[in-house]
């Protein structure tokens, strides 16, 4: 089960929750578990860049998740 | 990713191939673009910081000889909400807003109309002829009575975002975001030693030398080419499209040079006002903005207001830290708070933190990006804080950052485990320099501070052509702003086992090569030279199966060995090898030209650290601060052009020191900005800096070929606080609000 954080401030999406193991191959199965869960929730949680297993990853769809990955959702990084 | 070798171009300097054309006149900047039957635009702009538009009347202007077209925000489609998308995000009706008011001004400057006529000084004459009625509303300057609950409001329909209840009444308070780990309460209870400070630091502007210039081309057909000077011209394409509602296949955008962006040139002004007027006007039109112009109304950075609060054990060990991060988003939300939040404490391992960010309307230009968007100024107010805490632990402040230095495998303040990073490297740099071991200048003061930036991957492409003679063109399509070509070119070379003076490398239009996102989150290097890496090896994939064919074994019988095809180890074959230059030129006969592509989204952009170092002296008598030495030492991963990562330490410190001390907007009660031009907002100049020292430590990212991590960013960080803790150390003061100009240092002297 993928570990999965959400930050502080999008905790309104999840009632509160903070943490949630996910069974999921990849990023795009593990937004359909989210989603299911939390309904609404992927409209915001696409638009944030994920950290999978500490690599940043901007636009996150395909990359496959291991069963003790750690995945954590924040704000996309804007640079000048 | 690669080992520690001795690579054969990379880590060498040679001369940019773009250098020439520079030194001599010869390149095209954004205003060189001069076209037959090409007229001129220039925009109205608002008299009032907030005001309502009561109506716009462009008759006059119109009826002028030799003037062409005149728009106004009526003449624009209906601002739609949305995704701008790209590397700034934001949102389109803002954008569009921004690019040319509606029913209302929301800073001095804002733009109100525009025209285009057939000389620039007829354009401004229009000007004058338009009639705007305004309705003036009071101006919100102040970031922390905006705040206030009885605040004017900048925009009736804005409720703060990410409240744990919706908000039932709208705010200036744009967006909130918090971030949390551990019992603060407890990690404060547990600190032999608390600091405290609350500091304040003025918009600034980015200050590129050339101001911001396109020119649009309409024709008949309703397509549209357009010149101009960006960081990125495929996101421009793409903003203009949503902007003025054109079907981006319509829409050609060609970079010209740039004379300096640091962010700023990511975002779209003058554009789809030139495409617009050419439309009406059936003529090419040039805009150029005035250097008034830019200061006024395109995006400096934000001011703000920070509180930090540390604790520590007396073996320097970080207990529980807190922040409260004001940033001034201007007259649209979009304040870079969330950077800002999530670098502050990056650099160290912290297990009880609370941060929380706020993205705040005022009536002043609408904020854009300027290197490392966000973190100078949240970095500032804890490396300022860590200053203090080691004076009161009587720790040497590189130790005390040494104790609690992040390294590979820390939780990031922002949520995952650092990989590999170079933190710790750059401090034991730093406590060993020559700078910082030999004594501190009698009178003068000696500070330190660390840098972060998190560096991003994103899209790119990037072809690369063999001619015919082995040559090696390479195209991708960043505008080049800091040596991006040479770094390509080395890349390319270093792959393809050629000479750097064998490589070309090009910056396509958006028509003639593969989408890229912007040149900034010091992302070009890193994400476009993983694209040019991997189109030379699709080169390397194809000479080697035409020098098969060629010598008639099997594709795996071959191997690529500095720069020629040549058979593998035990394949007996009585060949010569082949180079690029002989594959090149039986191409005709093995399948035709050499193309090699890539385009990916680069994952695993490596974060970036820096330690500065710094002596000044302060003048008691007029509160002038000198920079006496100034060291930069930052982890570039690997430097594919040493001196280029240099150039970057160097302006990035140059930038940060000119923040440190001089350069602020400085408004009247009425919104005005006061010092509009290099005269009175100062940026330094040569004589006002030492050299600035650099050290380059290579930490390789794992997730690059050559171990690339973003140089752009970081360097511009630490300097804030590096200069606060020199003048700190020299003269006793903790000076909280930058900048410390000659008045301000003088005032603290005179009330110590």
């Amino acid at each position: 089960m993928a570990k999965v954080v959400i930050p502080d401030h999008l905790l309104t999406l999840t009632g509160g929750e903070r943490e949630v193991e996910v069974a999921a191959k990849n990023f795009r199965e593990l937004l359909i578990a989210l989603e299911a869960r939390w309904p609404d929730s992927t409209v915001v949680l696409g638009k944030c860049a994920a950290a999978i297993d500490g690599q940043i990853y901007q636009d996150a769809f395909l990359e496959g998740l291991n069963p003790d990955s750690e995945v954590f959702f924040m704000q996309r990084i804007e640079g000048g | 990713m690669a080992e520690a070798v001795d690579y054969k171009v990379i880590g060498t300097s040679p001369v940019r191939p773009d250098g020439v054309d520079k030194v001599t006149g010869r390149a095209q900047y954004g205003a060189d673009m001069n076209l037959p039957n090409m007229i001129y635009g220039k925009v109205l702009r608002s008299p009032h910081a907030h005001a309502r538009i009561k109506s716009v009347d462009l008759s006059k202007a119109l009826a002028m000889p030799g003037v062409y077209a005149a728009v106004s925000g009526a003449d624009f489609p209906q601002a739609q909400h949305g995704e701008i998308g790209g590397e700034g995000g934001g949102d389109v009706a803002d954008l569009a807003k921004n690019i040319m008011a509606r029913d209302k001004v929301l800073y001095h400057g804002h733009a109100v109309a525009a025209v285009a006529a057939r000389s620039v000084q007829l354009a401004e004459a229009a000007l004058e002829a338009i009639d705007v009625s305004y309705e003036p509303l009071p101006p919100v300057l102040d970031l922390d009575a905006a705040m206030a609950v009885d605040a004017t409001l900048l925009d009736e329909n804005c409720f703060t975002k990410n409240l744990p209840e919706k908000p039932d009444k709208p705010s200036n308070i744009a967006a909130v975001m918090q971030l949390a780990r551990g019992d603060v309460e407890a990690g404060f209870a547990d600190a032999d030693v608390i600091v405290e400070g609350e500091y304040r630091i003025p918009m600034a502007h980015q200050g590129y030398i050339e101001p911001h210039a396109c020119t649009a081309s309409v024709n008949e057909g309703g397509q549209a080419t357009v010149w101009c000077c960006t960081q990125g011209h495929f996101e421009f394409r793409a903003m203009a499209s949503k902007v003025l509602n054109m079907n981006i296949a319509d829409l050609k955008f060609i970079a010209s040079e740039i004379g300096g962006g640091f962010g700023g040139k990511t975002v779209l002004y003058l554009e789809p006002l030139a495409i617009l007027l050419s439309q009406k006007s059936h003529r090419p039109v040039k805009m150029t903005m005035t250097r008034e112009e830019v200061f006024r109304a395109t995006g400096p950075t934000s001011g703000t207001h920070c509180k930090v609060k540390v604790g520590a054990k007396k073996d320097g060990t970080l207990t529980a830290a807190t922040a409260w991060l004001a940033y001034e988003a201007g007259a649209f939300a979009g304040a870079p708070m969330g950077p800002g939040a999530m670098s502050i404490f990056a650099p160290y391992r912290l297990d009880n933190f609370h941060i929380e960010a706020l993205d705040v309307l005022v009536n002043k230009p609408k904020v854009a990006a300027y290197r490392a968007p966000g973190a100078p100024q949240s970095m500032h107010a804890m490396e300022c804080a860590l200053d203090d805490l080691a004076r009161e632990l009587g720790m040497d402040p590189i130790d005390l950052r040494m104790k609690n230095a992040a390294e590979e495998g820390t939780q990031a303040p922002y949520g995952p485990k650092f990989p590999a990073i170079g933190f710790k490297a750059c401090l034991e740099a730093a406590k060993q320099h020559p700078h910082y071991t030999r004594p501190i200048p009698e009178g003068a003061g000696r500070g330190v501070a660390a840098g972060f930036w998190f560096n991003v991957g994103m899209q790119s492409s990037a072809e690369v052509h063999i001619n015919e003679n082995g040559t090696v063109t390479v195209v991708e399509g960043n505008p080049d702003i800091g040596g991006s070509r040479a770094s390509m070119c080395l890349m390319a070379a270093e792959t393809l086992g050629v000479t750097y003076e064998q490589v070309r490398t090009l910056i396509g239009d958006t028509e003639s090569t593969g989408f890229s996102n912007v040149t900034g989150g010091s992302r070009t290097t890193f994400a476009t030279g993983m694209a040019v890496v991997q189109a030379c090896e699709d080169i390397i994939a194809q000479c080697k199966a035409r020098a098969a064919a060629t010598w008639g074994v099997d594709e795996d019988q071959v191997e690529w060995e500095d720069g020629q095809a040549v058979p593998a180890p035990g394949v007996n074959a009585d060949v010569k090898p082949l180079s690029l230059a002989d594959i090149a030129a039986n191409a005709a006969r093995t399948g035709g030209p050499l193309l090699g592509r890539a385009s990916l989204n680069a994952q695993g952009a490596g974060a970036s650290f820096a330690v500065n170092i710094a002596d000044v002296k302060v003048d008691r008598d007029t509160g002038k601060v000198d920079v006496l030495s100034y060291t930069a030492i930052q982890d570039a991963g690997k430097a594919i052009h040493p001196a280029y990562v240099e150039g970057q330490m160097q302006g990035g410190a140059a930038q940060g020191i000119g923040w440190a001390l001089n350069e602020e907007y400085i408004f009247n009660t009425d919104g005005v900005m006061e010092n509009a031009g290099f005269l009175d907002y100062r940026i330094p100049v040569a004589s006002d800096l030492p050299m600035i020292d650099t050290q380059i430590i290579e930490v390789p990212n794992p997730s690059h070929p050559y171990g690339v991590r973003g140089v752009g960013e970081t360097p511009i960080v630490a300097p804030l606080a590096v200069i606060a803790n020199a003048v700190r150390a020299a003269t006793g003061l903790r000076i909280n609000d930058l900048p410390f100009s000659p008045p301000r240092v003088l005032e603290a002297l005179d009330n110590a």
